[in-house]
């Protein structure tokens, strides 16, 4: 039962007035139980969100997730924080769509600030063709009553006044703005998640590295652990980045390829940029936090890696698509720049379902797009653990629509994971 | 930043080059009883190793040869470099 306070102005106020003495723990530190009935691996945003739902709307506590590292330092904490839900194919659209949703009232769910800010996203295009195809992205989502937006030239001069309208060789014609999409805080989002689990007696085990998957006759039975042997009737695996690595200690292979992306923050600025802001006409897409930091990023580097930090001929790719949009980015200094590594799918859309093994289940494939669908993926990831069959919101993202013919490739690009 | 050594052009820097990944997959035989389950598996399903990687980097920005590349995935120091026929050796660890 939960006993612990809740947060609230009136708790903040009461601290302030005796020194901050009175917080508790967020979450507890427990030392792992010898069985549970449903291990997660992976502390990050989607491994905490399935717990969480798995917890509170299935009944299933007995829920141990399981983290190599501490809670936050992985790709949840490494994103460059958008969410949205603007994606032509329904079913790409109907589960962001979800995930939208739940972010809109993550807040109250959660008892936690996680600064969802609906402050817009708008996609820009530069030609007649590229219009065409926002428009019929566009139209696609207000089909499925999700809010979408052809904004003209005048409308994006008015929403985005810094973006260069006539750029010789990329002039905007336009863009698909979504008004309902924005950005969260990526670590509040980790943290919130967590606490919410926690509360409901998930069992959060950080520094603790799943190094096997026991099997029997087919089925799953429990993990080797760097802290010992956990048994599990039921294994989730929600480790984007390191899906591959972590399946194949169950057999598997997956249509999966790790690749890096790099994010960057600038010096802290007065607001310039409101909403977010993506470049047609190559890969790019800035946001302002408000802290004041302009956070942005593009392309993955290209090229198979587990390494978490980014080359050179990116960067240089990043910042000349910046100038080209936004030429007043010229001036401003980069002050951080990382990288994160993607499981970039094979159609660019992710998995989240069954495996062949029984018991085990994949939430992976998230290429670029992970942290927006951060709570939708728990609460369907949750749904087909504890009912062994896919809700129908993520029916169509199974693994198995490789084997099937039935991709879900939103930029038609192949089975090409670079390309995506 | 990878400096890649292009058997016919020398080492160059990796913005010469596009890469096209996995080098151990050979395509199937479309005629054989199994080609399905074979296409399936070259198409779409990978090792995706944590280290060791053998894959393909086309030189489109110098002779237009196809490169072998032996390279690690978590340091990116590249083993050994060759001609798409070459039998490349794959260190150990």
């Amino acid at each position: 039962m939960d006993t612990t306070p809740r947060y609230s102005g009136l708790r903040i106020f009461r601290e302030a007035l005796r020194g901050h003495q009175g917080w508790e723990r967020a979450w507890r530190d427990p030392a792992p139980k010898a069985s549970y009935d449903v291990v997660i691996i992976g502390g990050g945003g989607h491994g905490l969100a399935s717990a969480y739902y798995l917890a509170r709307d299935h009944g299933i506590a007995n829920v141990a997730v399981i983290e190599k590292s501490a809670i936050g330092l992985g790709n949840v904490g490494r994103n460059t924080t958008i969410v949205r839900s603007n994606y032509l194919y329904p079913e790409n659209h109907h589960f962001y769509e979800k995930s939208l949703q739940l972010w809109e009232g993550l807040e109250q769910d959660l008892n936690f600030n996680v600064m969802m800010s609906q402050r817009g996203v708008l996609n820009l295009f530069h030609s007649d063709s590229q219009r065409d195809a926002a428009a019929r992205r566009g139209n696609a989502m207000r089909l499925s009553g999700i809010d979408a937006e052809l904004l003209d030239r005048h409308g994006v001069a008015r929403y985005a006044p810094l973006v260069d309208m006539d750029n010789a060789r990329f002039p905007v014609y336009g863009g698909l703005l979504q008004n309902r999409g924005g950005t969260a805080r990526h670590d509040a989002v980790a943290w919130g998640f967590a606490r919410g689990a926690d509360r409901h007696g998930v069992d959060i085990i950080q520094h603790c590295e799943v190094t096997g998957i026991r099997r029997e006759g087919g089925r799953v039975t429990g993990v080797e652990t760097s802290r010992g042997f956990i048994s599990a009737r039921k294994i989730a695996i929600a480790v984007a980045g390191h899906s591959s690595h972590v399946a194949a200690m169950a057999g598997l292979r997956l249509p999966i390829e790790s690749h890096k992306l790099q994010a960057f923050v600038s010096e802290g600025l007065k607001p310039m940029i409101d909403g977010v802001i993506t470049f047609g006409a190559g890969h790019f897409y800035i946001s302002q936090s408000d802290k004041g930091g302009l956070v942005f990023g593009g392309d993955i580097d290209r090229y198979n890696s587990y390494a978490r930090r980014g080359s050179l001929p990116i960067v240089e790719d990043v910042m000349s698509e910046g100038i080209a949009m936004v030429p007043a980015l010229s001036r401003v200094r980069v002050l951080r720049q990382w990288a994160g590594i993607m499981d970039m799918s094979m159609d660019g859309s992710p998995i989240i379902g069954k495996t062949p093994v029984g018991g085990l289940y994949l939430n992976g494939g998230w290429c670029y797009g992970g942290f927006k669908a951060i709570p939708g993926s728990g609460w369907c990831f949750a749904y087909t653990i504890a009912k062994d069959e896919p809700h129908p919101l993520n029916a169509a993202l199974s693994l198995d629509r490789f084997r099937d013919g039935r991709m879900i490739d939103e930029k038609g690009a192949g089975p090409a994971p670079w390309a995506h | 930043m990878h400096l890649i050594t292009c058997p016919w052009c020398g080492t160059r820097d990796q913005a010469e080059f596009t890469y096209r990944g996995d080098a151990t997959l050979t395509r199937p035989d479309p005629a054989s009883a199994n080609a399905p389950e074979a296409f399936f598996e070259f198409s779409y399903q990978r090792t995706n190793p944590m280290g060791w990687h053998s894959e393909w980097w086309h030189h489109t920005g110098g002779c237009r040869q196809w490169v072998k590349v032996v390279r690690n995935t978590l340091t990116h120091e590249i083993a050994a470099t060759g001609a798409a026929h070459d039998v490349l050796k794959v260190p150990a660890r």
